[in-house]
């Protein structure tokens, strides 16, 4: 049923300067990678990746930046603390393929890690671009490091690996080495210039997208995107390329909580 | 051979389905969807003069038979929602389901948009509306009558009102409707208000606190609003509440409606549900020897 579920925070994970994860008992079903959950804070509900699917330990985690009052209120929680969770919703990465490129942006690196971890751990080759402003901003770093992924880092200042933007660190990529598909979340605007590279290198791939949600169950409309109607909540977050096509609002525009159109970026 | 097409205040439907107004609806795109998807019409989000946010999450959560939910009418406004209108594909009508806080506010709303769709549907009963809007209205049957009154003078196409079953007798409401020049009814918006409490927080889950009980659990009573409306009018009846296949579209059509809106069902069934309840229709009409869905209108009376 879509009703919150009350869970304790078992452990917080400080990720960066501004990321934290959150670490919580759940008995894991078919929680996919990609997949988000509805977070409650007992004041506002909004939807947030797993970053994190421990089927063993029957654990998931979410990985938050702090950038809004919502996400403060959410850093400002200590372990043993309590949020409503509901969900897994709507359709998360599909994994094919022998040989992925997986691209993440900022905190897009949250489904990204867990798709890594996800794939790699069925031994699939995976090679990661983690793109962040600066060094100490890259995200699970450790993670990867402990996984059978391959790291490329990349920074808007140079301080670690390629320096400049993701997407071009993935065109240098595509362009060297051959790849079955590719991964991407991030920033709309970044992973719009990577379907285009994607486009052109006519590789298969796979974007998680972001709206502004409601209800988070397939009624309310708020996320429906521009020109097939598709949810955001439902049909995706994730998109194959082929469905990006007929998303046109995808890197134009996102409407707000009233549904008034804003342009991206 | 069952023919499922019915007409509506003179607007030819393909089958008696509609998409019920704020089950998406919010966009162009989602209309569109919807008619792709097999509704026989679309009826739009309801929208008001000014763009609404309405309230903060959590606006919607699930309960046994269905879900309440405040979302808050949140729309764009009618200045933006006219471009949404614009990009119908008209594959199917439309109707723009319009709320305000007075006459004034529902005829200027109508007025700008009245050229794009094929009928208004005033939302005189949402039971969460902030400012006067929603089933403030649609509780006071001469508050009712005044707004459809000064619509119905100010526009061409076909008016219908949308009521609340929140009320001591919806046949009063109906009559007021329908004598101040309603062409039809729909019946019901979602009930209540209702509430869920999380039982270990003790915390009401709606931000809101409280909210419209839709889906399965209000069937019933959706079923008998029509029942007893139809019994006391002469427009047509649009029944809604809880329908989830083509046996509850029977019921309502049975009890006197002629066709029917689909909301909180597309939670469990998806977009197909309006497909799979017009072959499911069909199959039965077919198999009990009906022709026209205008047959079995009303045959409980
Ligand atoms: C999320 C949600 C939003 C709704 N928004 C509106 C609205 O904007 N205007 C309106 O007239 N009714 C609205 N309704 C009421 C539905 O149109 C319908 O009357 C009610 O839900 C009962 O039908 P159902 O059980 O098939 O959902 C809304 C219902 C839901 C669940």
């Amino acid at each position: 049923m879509n009703i919150p579920r009350i869970v304790k925070i078992k452990q917080i994970i400080n990720e960066s300067p501004t990321v934290k994860t959150f670490i919580f008992d759940w008995d894991v079903k078919d929680e996919i990678p990609g997949q988000f959950m509805m977070v409650w804070n007992f004041n506002n509900e909004k939807p947030m990746s797993i970053s994190y699917i421990d089927p063993v330990k029957n654990e998931i985690g979410i990985s938050i930046r702090n950038i809004g009052k919502f996400t403060k209120q959410i850093h400002n929680l200590c372990e043993g603390d309590k949020l409503g969770l509901r969900g897994p919703y709507g359709r998360g990465f599909h994994i094919a393929g022998s040989k992925i490129l997986v691209v993440g942006g900022g905190i897009g690196m949250a489904p990204i890690i867990a798709f890594s971890d996800k794939a790699s751990g069925m031994g699939i080759e995976v090679h990661i671009i983690s793109a962040a402003t600066t060094h100490n901003e890259l995200l699970f770093n450790d993670r990867i490091e402990k996984s059978d992924a391959k790291l490329l880092t990349c920074t808007d200042d140079g301080t670690s690996g390629f320096c400049g933007f993701g997407t071009d660190l993935a065109e240098k990529t595509l362009s060297e080495i051959d790849y079955d598909m590719v991964i991407c979340c991030g920033p709309e605007v970044m992973m719009k210039k990577l379907f285009d590279i994607v486009e052109k290198f006519k590789i298969p791939a796979q974007f998680s997208m972001e709206r502004y949600m409601k209800c988070g169950m397939g009624l309310c409309g708020q996320c429906c995107v521009d020109n097939v109607g598709w949810r955001i909540c439902v049909e995706g977050p994730v998109f194959w390329t082929d469905e990006l096509r007929m998303i046109n609002e995808f890197g134009q525009y996102r409407r707000d909580s009233s549904g008034v159109k804003h342009n991206i970026p | 051979m069952t023919i499922l097409e019915i007409e509506l205040c003179g607007i030819k439907m393909r089958n008696p389905t509609m998409l019920a107004a704020g089950i998406l609806g919010s966009t162009a795109s989602s209309l569109n969807w919807a008619g792709r998807s097999g509704a026989g019409a679309v009826v739009t989000k309801s929208f008001g003069i000014e763009p609404n946010k309405g309230y903060s999450n959590p606006t919607t959560v699930e309960v046994m038979g269905g879900i309440i939910n405040a979302v808050g009418l949140s729309n764009p406004g009618v200045n933006n929602f006219k471009l949404e209108l614009e990009k119908l594909d008209k594959s199917v009508p439309a109707i723009a389901s319009v709320y305000g806080a007075n006459q004034y506010e529902f005829s200027d709303i109508v007025s700008k948009i009245e050229n794009l769709v094929d009928a208004i549907e005033l939302n005189v009963s949402c039971p969460h509306a902030m400012g006067g809007c929603g089933s403030a209205i649609g509780q006071d049957p001469n508050l009712t009558a005044d707004i459809v009154r000064t619509v119905k003078k100010n526009v061409k196409i076909p008016v219908i009102v949308k009521l609340t079953p929140n009320v001591t007798d919806i046949v009063e409401i109906a009559q007021y409707a329908e004598d101040a020049g309603a062409d039809a009814l729909t019946l019901i918006n979602s009930m209540g208000p209702g509430m869920k409490i999380d039982i270990e927080t003790g915390i009401p889950i709606l931000k809101n606190r409280v909210g419209g009980l839709s889906g399965p659990a209000i069937k019933p009573i959706a079923i008998r609003c029509v029942f007893d409306v139809f019994e006391s009018v002469d427009i047509p009846i649009i029944g809604v509440g809880g329908i989830r296949d083509y046996k509850d579209v029977l019921e309502f059509l049975y009890a006197g409606a002629q066709c029917v809106q689909i909301g909180t069902s597309i939670m469990y069934e998806g977009m197909d549900i309006f497909t799979n309840i017009n072959n499911g229709l069909r199959r039965f009409m077919d198999k009990k020897g009906y022709g026209s869905v205008d047959e079995i209108v009303g045959i409980a009376h």
